[in-house]
């Protein structure tokens, strides 16, 4: 993969890539390499997921009620809890 | 983080309780997430959410609004856990000496396409756990940038604020910590993969 020139500058632009900041003409030339190139398109299609399987866990983790109450008591607001 | 300020400086400035409170319930949650993330333990995280509030509280009279509440708020707790990570040595470096291009992006060495693997597969507890050990070894400059850009949703500029840094460094950092999370979670699947066609 990296010794392929496209692949290195895919590789170089995957960031920008992801968060829809190249501009279009590029992306067009990107998109079409990853039609041709199978180990790009894993290699896209991996990274969006590692994002999203983070972006998961993310939505589970929640503050426990016992650590909101501690914290208000810690700034002397427990008298205003809800 | 787009959405407008709800609180009222004015009224934080002039000590009122119910702004400080309504500020500590608006913002604690992405706070404690984000310290959570970043020393991964949960007891850590809870202490960092209150020494970030307690430094805030004692630093509004000098908040001068350059820059959102928000942004504040996250770089004190931001810089509440790279000095914590720093007291306790918990700096990681990476086990393998990434392989760089020439500009610094790293070379992809795992490359089987997990990605067809049912999400139960995906959401078990086994790739939780491994989820969290990738992230607990990155660098924490390089997690901060992944929280604050990926999980959070900050703007380049926005993180940039918030560490004090250039956008440059930001998204050297996001796309440094993108490849190398990819590339733990990619060798983990992989070898999931291979059990399960095994089985």
């Amino acid at each position: 993969m990296s010794e392929h020139s496209l692949c290195q500058e895919f590789l170089s632009q995957i960031s920008d890539y992801l968060d829809n900041n190249i501009d279009p003409l590029t992306c067009d030339e990107l998109e079409k390499h990853l039609v041709d190139c199978p180990n790009c398109k894993i290699f896209v299609d991996t990274l969006k997921k590692t994002v999203y399987l983070y972006q998961q866990q993310e939505a589970d983790i929640n503050v426990p009620s016992e650590v909101r109450g501690r914290l208000f008591k810690v700034l002397s607001l427990d008298d205003l809890t809800h | 983080m787009q959405e407008r300020e709800p609180i009222s400086i004015k009224a934080l400035k002039a000590g009122d309780r119910d702004a400080f409170a309504a500020m500590v319930d608006a913002y604690s949650p992405k706070l404690y997430k984000l310290a959570l993330r970043m020393l991964g333990d949960p007891l850590e995280a809870e202490d960092i959410l209150q020494e970030a509030f307690l430094k805030a509280y004692r630093g509004l009279e000098n908040f001068r609004g350059g820059s959102k509440l928000s942004t504040w708020l996250y770089r004190i707790t931001a810089n509440e856990a790279l000095m914590r990570l720093r007291k306790h040595e918990l700096d990681t470096v990476p086990v393998d000496e990434p392989l760089l291009l020439d500009d610094g992006a790293e070379i992809p060495r795992e490359l089987k396409d997990w990605c067809c693997l049912p999400e139960a597969e995906l959401m078990s507890a086994e790739a939780q756990d491994t989820l969290d050990i990738a992230i607990k070894a990155l660098s924490p400059t390089l997690r901060a940038a992944f929280v604050l850009r990926d999980l959070h949703g900050l703007s380049t500029r926005e993180a940039a604020d918030v560490l004090q840094t250039s956008e440059a460094a930001i998204k050297t950092r996001l796309l440094r910590a993108r490849l190398q999370l990819r590339e733990i979670l990619s060798s983990y699947f992989s070898e999931r993969m291979e059990r399960l066609s095994n089985v």
